[in-house]
């Protein structure tokens, strides 16, 4: 056996090779144990048990089957897996195939193929529960370690969801079963019976009628629960926990009593025995009771404590066994003590306190609670819904009237979720709601806080409830701009009609003139994706020629390829350098797509590389479009390195649309060494000849008569001979058809002629300056005069104003006007130099401030004599 | 131009259309004018109101960075990330934020946002014009509809735009031009004057108006708003003038008259630094015009004060009857002075290594100046009004 040490966790194999192959020098083993050095634990993993998988989010490890384990010839110690998919694994758009709300601790059987099975023993976490369900079945309550619980109860082969087959659905049964036999038989002790389930039932009236049926499996697990907690604690807060789960799965088939979880209660109140010591049988004491709720407010109110409580739940197990023990006789539990006694309370609730803390014990039941949770939410939540449940009216008012107090803000809260709590028993409402609606804001930074932390778990609590409400905090704040209270109106008439498609924004169904560079772009992705490669790809091209429109197309088209299973599937990433303040904020945007974590740029970078320079197992290719390149330009040009640098990596799986304007970027900015990264796949977008820009417009306005022909190839012409930008063509086309609407007249069907587009293309290239000198005043029309006639005498295209005023006070001469101060002189020539039509000096110069026209001589003339 | 603006943001507010625009017009021609009259207008379509047409206002010289910027939107826009009056997050985070809170829209069901930057221009110095990029990339793609409107009096405006900013912009110019001629002129004249109807004492208003309809046609009056019309067609400086005006009036002289207007047009038109001449001592006066004649012999080069000093020391021991024979270092301090009033202007800034009589200086001011200040000085010595009159003459 040899060890290897990763983060202080020692991989070992547990036991003797099983066989080994001499040709492949594999050998092949039944168990790995990790022993972590720092809590000198071991944990003991078997073949079929159920594990974690470190993957690229660390807060959300992939959840495997463990099939085989061997050592390769190299000896890196390998595992075969068989995978379970998240939901956050799934792809959007499928998701809603599920057609049902899906808690976060639901995995589905994961049949896409293409995901490496093959992954190092070393990725490999701890080992969990993964629980078979049927379909129709609900969710079982998992009560203790929720993190560590998973159930199954659909396929998922990378297109649709399939109900678990029979012989699948006995396979994973058998796995949890063989893993209790196996450490049992391994280790042969044998505590007495004991355990919560038992007592729950004979509490619930099924009593001994139910127990023979699956005693079996109940022992063993039994067995493995008490052998454990006294070996690893791990072990057996796992054990611990499977055990309580079973019997409330079968419990839920019973279906009449709402006391199901047993974990929680088992912690607490165990807790709470412990302290009692030996008063074990006080089943009608107040006092006992309360101290025990006590006690799960404390556990509730330390939300860190709960993940780390391993040695309580130890301590739980073998105080539950010692109780047992020493009161054989008596088997009543401690929930059925507390529950004679919450009966015995509901009768006398006027005392809210009592009420509210028996009520959450109710509510314990109800729904799992385990998500940190101020106290006092919880037991105002709880009261209410014990109130509903005793359905005495007279309290339901009482409670109204409680939530009355509520402040008017929240008051359409709190009304919503009475509401709720009217039509529905079985709707726990909403955290957050009731966050809102109680009265109680004493702690509304920490519930919050909570609130953050956990929002899968959340989500998992409230199957029912649509979204989880983010909480209003800046960091999760939901980016949204307020609804419009009247919706849009369609357009009217063809003319309207008409500008509506011919808006940039209005999504063509293809992308006409464009089709070769499509094709070549298509083809490169495509080749990459097959080939699990990465690769670069710089396109260039002047604004306006369609560049990102067309990559996006690509992708589009690449996706539903994808889907339709003709493509392996891929990640699309995409980022723009004009929406980044800074170049370094691209990996934290690129971070944030792949995994949804957000740190800051030098964490994100660190991320990243490894992410691409790891073999990552289930990893799909990313496609990252970046837009604007030249942005991302640093002085460094790491951002750039690393962006090319990625692709080229073995694993990296990654392919990069860059995307700028300048066609010789890589040899006008770039170091040697980044554009040789960038490689020699070089496309460029020419500018759209008059031609195209004419289908491009004819395309759109496909189906509505609104313009003449001639018109449209007038804009094209002039458009293309002046850029053969694409967006500047159909804004012209928009303008001429807001003309012609002006103009028209009562004649109803009208159509943009040549008229209206000449007048739309003066509009937008007419120059403003001629217009600007004409109108004028006289007096700076007489300045522009004197600087002209400065120029000309002085042959240079520059002059003080102290030169230029002699000239003017001549020329005011003549005119017969009185001529005026420097003051008012140095006003006017501000005012032109506010209009830009001269181009001025700091004015703290005064006299000797220089001037320059902003526009020819030519034109100025032009523009004066006319008058 | 109200029918096009009009029209303009209408198609926002009821088709949910994305538009860009600017307005540009030299100062003072009503560019804001215009776009708040048409916004009331707007506001009183039915249709529009209740559309609630949100609109973050932005003065380009508050705004002196795309962050500043991006919290004041976020604010006025009333985002969630907004806690009271402040606004958290990183500069990007928030343009993320904002950027995903205006991606979220689409052109049927969110509210039209209306985004009015004043001073365009100086938002296009911002670096990389990310500001400006995104809010013309979101009004030329399908998500929440905006109107982005500039209003700038830079004609030059469009070449000052990056080229893939330019591209976005859809180039709908609205100019503003003072293009009304001398009669619109007087009539604006009278109706800024005029007292409106319901002014209280009835009978005075009438009085007043009656007196402002006579001013309008004398000749006086016509002249000097002629002059003022032919200086600038900014109505701001109509406002200046009338207010100089209207200010002299008191309970004794209830009524405007023609002098009062003439008298304002004086003071509007004065020159500021010939009136500072006006207030020199006579040594100071002949510093002046010692480097008058310094600036003629020379044809504008720079001088220093020992210059100017030996140009001084002729004209006293040669000329001058009535003028004391002042020391250096009085001359010097006079000569600070000047210095202090800008009538002269160093031409590098004072430095330690160079000592303070030998610093070029220049001139601030015309010879034409000069000697209309000089005419007006009280108690000239004629000798010095000589010296000045003829440069060359006691040689």
């Amino acid at each position: 056996m040899n060890t290897r040490q990763q983060s202080k966790l020692i991989y070992s194999w547990y036991g003797k090779p099983l066989n080994s192959d001499r040709k492949l020098r594999t050998s092949q083993y039944k168990g790995i144990l990790i022993t972590s050095e720092s809590s000198k634990t071991e944990t003991c993993i078997q073949l079929g048990d159920f594990i974690l998988v470190e993957g690229v989010n660390a807060d959300q490890p992939y959840v495997a089957q463990l099939v085989d384990l061997y050592e390769d010839g190299a000896q890196h110690k390998r595992a075969v897996v068989q995978w379970f998919c998240r939901l956050e694994e799934i792809p959007q758009n499928k998701r809603k195939l599920l057609k049902r709300e899906i808690s976060a601790q639901e995995v589905f059987f994961d049949q896409v193929l293409g995901y490496d099975t093959d992954i190092a023993a070393e990725t490999i976490i701890k080992s969990i529960m993964v629980l078979p369900l049927h379909l129709g079945e609900e969710l079982p309550i998992i009560t203790l370690n929720k993190e560590q619980t998973f159930y199954v109860r659909q396929s998922w082969d990378g297109k649709c969801f399939k109900v678990l087959s029979p012989d699948t659905f006995s396979k994973l049964k058998e796995a949890n079963k063989k893993r209790g036999v196996i450490t049992n038989s391994s280790k042969a002790f044998i505590p007495s019976d004991i355990l919560t389930p038992v007592k729950k039932e004979m509490e619930s009236g099924v009593r001994s009628a139910t127990k023979p049926k699956n005693a079996d499996m109940e022992i063993e697990s039994k067995h493995s629960t008490s052998k454990s907690s006294l070996a690893k604690e791990r072990h057996s807060q796992r054990v611990a926990n499977n055990d309580i789960k079973t019997p409330t799965a079968r419990k839920k088939l019973e279906l009449n009593s709402p006391t199901r979880s047993k974990g929680r209660l088992l912690g607490c109140e165990v807790l709470g025995l412990l302290d009692d010591a030996c008063d074990a049988v006080a089943p009608l004491e107040p006092s006992t009771p309360k101290r025990k709720v006590k006690f799960t407010g404390e556990i509730l109110s330390s939300p860190p404590k709960i993940p780390c409580s391993n040695d309580k739940s130890k301590s739980t197990s073998e105080t539950a066994e010692h109780h047992q023990r020493s009161s054989d006789t008596i088997r009543l539990s401690p929930y059925t003590k507390v529950k004679d006694f919450s009966e015995k309370d509901r009768n006398l609730h006027e005392e809210d306190d009592i009420l509210s803390l028996v009520g959450y014990q109710k509510q314990s039941s109800q729904i799992p609670v385990l998500t940190p949770r101020s106290r006092r939410t919880c037991a105002q939540k709880t009261s209410a819904l014990i109130a509903e449940q005793i359905s005495l009216l007279k309290s339901h008012g009482k409670l109204a009237a409680e939530e009355d107090f509520l402040s008017g803000s929240d008051s359409s809260y709190s009304s919503s979720s009475e509401e709720e709590e009217d039509d529905d028993d079985d709707v726990p409402c909403t955290p957050e709601k009731k966050t809102k609606s109680s009265r109680i804001f004493s702690t509304p930074k920490s519930s919050r806080k909570s609130a953050v932390h956990t929002p899968a778990k959340t989500l998992k609590k409230t199957p029912l409830q649509g979204t989880p409400r983010t909480p209003r905090t800046p960091r999760n704040a939901t980016p949204e701009i307020p609804r419009r209270i009247q919706a849009a109106q369609e357009p009217g008439s063809v003319l309207e009609e008409a500008r509506l498609r011919l808006h940039v924004s209005a999504i063509p169904e293809s992308l006409p003139c464009r089709e070769e560079e499509f094709q070549d772009i298509y083809n490169f992705v495509e080749s990459k994706l097959i080939d699990g490669t990465g690769g670069c790809m710089y396109i260039s091209g002047v604004p306006g020629t369609g560049k990102t429109a067309t990559v996006h197309e690509v992708i589009r088209c690449l996706q539903q390829a994808a889907e339709n299973e003709e493509l392996p599937p891929f990640q699309f990433v995409e980022i723009n350098g004009m929406k980044l303040t800074d170049p370094h904020q691209a990996y934290v945007q690129i971070l944030e797509f792949l995994t949804g974590q957000k740190v800051t740029a030098t964490h994100a970078a660190v991320l990243l590389a490894k992410l691409f320079s790891t073999p990552g197992p289930k990893r799909k290719t990313t496609v990252l479009i970046v837009d604007e390149l030249d942005l991302l330009w640093t002085r460094k040009q790491n951002v750039m390195y690393n962006l090319f640098d990625w692709p080229t990596q073995k694993h990296s799986k990654l392919i990069i649309l860059a995307i700028a304007n300048t066609m010789d970027l890589p040899e006008r900015i770039m170091m040697n060494r980044v554009a040789s990264r960038l490689g020699l796949t070089r496309m460029s977008f020419q500018p759209y000849t008059y031609k195209q820009l004419q289908q491009i417009v004819l395309s759109r306005l496909k189906g509505v008569k609104a313009f003449e022909e001639d018109a449209v190839q007038l804009v094209s012409r002039k458009v293309a001979a002046l850029s053969g930008d694409a967006r500047r063509c159909l804004d012209i086309c928009r303008r001429a058809t807001e003309i012609c609407e002006f103009t028209r007249q009562k004649r109803a069907p009208e159509i943009v002629r040549m008229a209206h587009v000449t007048e739309a293309i003066d509009e937008m290239f007419s120059s403003p300056y001629v217009n600007a000198i004409r109108n004028a005043s006289l007096h700076e029309q007489i300045f522009l005069k004197a600087i002209l006639a400065e120029f000309r005498r002085a042959g240079v295209e520059e002059a003080t104003v102290q030169q230029i005023y002699h000239h003017y006070v001549a020329l005011c001469r003549v005119e017969g006007l009185q001529s005026p101060t420097v003051s008012e002189v140095m006003a006017i020539c501000s005012r032109l130099g506010a209009c830009r039509l001269l181009l001025v000096e700091a004015s703290s110069k005064y006299l000797h401030m220089r001037v320059r026209l902003n526009l020819s001589q030519d034109d100025v003339m032009y523009a004066l004599r006319e008058e | 131009q109200h029918r096009h603006l009009l029209e303009l943001l209408k198609r926002t507010t009821v088709h949910g259309e994305s538009n860009s625009a600017l307005i540009i017009g030299p100062r003072g021609s009503g560019k804001t004018a215009l776009l708040n009259h048409v916004l009331k207008d707007l506001r009183e379509m039915k249709q529009v109101r209740e559309n609630l047409l949100e609109k973050p206002f932005l003065p380009g010289l508050l705004q002196t960075n795309d962050k500043v910027a991006l919290k004041e939107i976020t604010r006025q826009l009333q985002l969630e990330n907004v806690v009271g009056d402040k606004v958290f997050g990183s500069f990007a985070e928030n343009l993320a934020f904002l950027l995903e809170a205006l991606r979220k829209g689409d052109r049927s069901s969110s509210c039209p946002i209306l985004f009015v930057l004043d001073e365009f221009d100086l938002f296009v110095h911002h670096k990389n014009q990310t500001l400006l990029y995104n809010l013309f990339d979101i009004s030329q793609s399908a998500q929440t509809p905006v109107t982005v409107i500039g209003l700038t009096c830079r004609q030059d405006i469009l070449e000052l735009l990056e080229k893939r900013v330019k591209s976005r912009f859809s180039h709908r110019q609205i100019y503003l031009m003072n293009s009304f001629d001398f009669k619109q002129y007087i009539k604006i004249f009278k109706k800024q004057l005029s007292l409106p109807a319901e002014f209280p004492d009835e009978s005075f208003a009438q009085k007043w108006n009656n007196n402002v309809q006579h001013l309008s046609e004398d000749k006086t009056v016509q002249d000097v708003l002629q002059n003022l019309f032919h200086h600038t067609k900014d109505l701001r400086s109509l406002h200046l003038l009338l207010m100089l005006a209207v200010s002299a009036v008191t309970v004794h002289h209830p009524l405007l008259t023609a002098a009062d207007l003439q008298e304002a047009s004086r003071q509007h038109s004065t020159d500021s630094k010939a009136n500072i001449v006006h207030g020199l001592s006579v040594l100071e006066i002949c510093l002046i015009i010692a480097m008058k004649h310094l600036n003629e012999v020379y044809d504008g080069e720079p001088f220093n004060f020992q210059m100017v000093y030996n140009e001084f020391q002729k004209f006293i021991q040669r000329k001058a009857h009535s003028m004391y024979n002042f020391e250096k270092p009085v001359v010097m301090k006079a000569f600070e002075h000047l210095l202090q009033l800008e009538l002269v202007k160093p031409l590098e800034r004072p430095s330690a290594r160079a000592q303070r009589e030998y610093l070029l200086m220049k001139l601030l001011l015309d010879s034409s100046q000069i000697m209309d200040a000089l005419q007006l000085y009280p108690n000239c010595p004629t000798d010095v009004k000589q010296w000045a009159a003829s440069s060359l003459s006691w040689l």
